[in-house]
């Protein structure tokens, strides 16, 4: 079902929450689009980096809860020093990632890639457990 | 001679062996010395990004402690992923004494409590700020000459704007090295475009998007090789073209060097020290190249 727009949704706890982790100001975002132009990843999310913003300004949880797009997201950090507000949108990517892992979600199963993850470097390993695993 | 204490970080001691060595070597012939931090804990690889998050910060403030009772107040690394977290974490915690002092009352078995004050620098700006390119140039005995060099910077060197050792959008670090050594630096729009990361543990095919490009770049541009100064981008550069080959039939290779391996051939050092078994590609053609 398409998401419905409500007061109580653009209210919700949930962006409160974002806001408190990620300490960025979601309402900041006049989507330019700067981020999602230069992201070397968004040829492989589902939604543009912006759009992420635009979800949680609507408090569109649904969207975030299936979108791939925080998961793509490495931290690369273009996007913030190209920002004209000044979000970090890195930490906004990895307050969304926590709201899932903090209940107890993975969104990696480890054991999948034991064959390849000896001839890993080890901070490969260890960042891609640090980001997608509680 | 100079000296300095140094974090090799847990990648150092394992595939990226050659970074280590060879950087070891360059410090040696450069008249610094490193000396390596005793009882030093991996760094997390990653920098904690939520505020409350402040648990994953301890790795590093022990790293910073260790240093601390070492009686120094900086220390250096070669990692660019050491060095991003441990810049972005100690400044959190030294500009912060709400967070140091949390974090020191976890540490309640540490004899000391940390104090704030030690800072890490990244091996690149001990070459360009207290030895100098010029120096460097002089010391060069086998310059790499007619040898065109892509540098690649990637992120974590760069960005965000406070850690960052040069221009975050238009570094020169690296091109100031390439030309002290005697060889070029070719033009390389992608040198901080981010080659995927951990990413290459679950999206093998994201990261074999990125080199593939990357690379491309680099070789439209005429490099015979590639410079690097992270282990993860030495291993989506370099170990990853196997798997951009696949896709890609008509791909063709480029050796992929860590800069200090570059510096140590420059400076007349045994290439032994490079340890070229542990590059990818095969690198002997171009060390031929440069000794006739």
């Amino acid at each position: 079902m398409a998401f419905e727009l409500s007061k109580e949704s653009v209210q919700s706890d949930f962006i409160k929450k974002i806001e408190e982790l990620s300490g960025e100001e979601i309402s900041a975002c006049y989507h330019c689009g700067k981020c999602s132009a230069g992201c070397p990843s968004a040829m492989a999310m589902d939604l543009l980096p912006n759009q992420i913003i635009r979800a949680i300004q609507l408090g569109d949880i649904e969207t975030l809860k299936t979108s791939n797009t925080p998961w793509i997201c490495a931290s690369c950090v273009t996007c913030y020093v190209r920002c004209p507000r000044g979000i970090d949108l890195c930490s906004i990517m990895e307050a969304v990632r926590q709201m899932t892992l903090r209940t107890n979600k993975d969104h990696i199963d480890i054991k999948k890639y034991t064959g390849e993850l000896a001839s890993l470097p080890p901070i490969a390993v260890v960042s891609a457990l640090r980001k997608m695993s509680s | 001679m100079k000296e300095i204490i140094y974090y090799p970080g847990c990648t150092l001691k394992n595939t990226a062996k050659n970074f280590e060595d060879s950087a070891i070597a360059c410090s040696e012939a450069l008249d610094f010395k490193l000396h390596e931090l005793k009882d030093w804990y991996c760094c997390g690889t990653v920098y904690s990004l939520t505020s409350d998050d402040l648990m994953h910060h301890i790795a590093t403030v022990r790293n910073l402690l260790r240093v601390q009772e070492e009686g120094q107040e900086r220390f250096t690394t070669l990692c660019s992923m050491c060095y991003n977290t441990l810049k972005r974490s100690s400044k959190r915690i030294n500009e912060n004494e709400n967070d140091r002092e949390t974090l020191n009352s976890f540490m309640d078995e540490e004899e000391n409590n940390y104090e704030g004050k030690v800072d890490i620098i990244h091996y690149l700006q001990i070459l360009r700020d207290e030895i100098g390119f010029d120096i460097i140039k002089e010391k060069v005995k086998r310059p790499l000459k007619n040898l065109k060099l892509a540098p690649y910077y990637g992120c974590l060197l760069l960005r965000p704007n406070e850690v960052a050792i040069d221009d975050p959008d238009s570094p020169s670090i690296l091109e100031d090295l390439i030309t002290a050594m005697g060889a070029e630096a070719v033009y390389f729009p992608f040198k901080n475009e981010c080659c995927g990361a951990y990413e290459t543990v679950a999206e093998v095919d994201l990261v074999v998007e990125r080199a593939h490009n990357i690379i491309g770049n680099a070789k439209r541009n005429g490099a015979d090789a590639i410079l690097v100064s992270c282990p993860l981008c030495a291993f989506n550069l370099d170990n990853r073209q196997k798997e951009v080959l696949e896709k890609y039939p008509d791909f063709e290779g480029i050796p992929v060097l860590y800069f200090t391996q570059a510096l140590a051939l420059a400076l007349g050092l045994d290439p032994d020290v490079c340890r070229f078994d542990l590059n990818y590609q095969p690198v002997e053609d171009l060390v031929r190249g440069i000794e006739q």
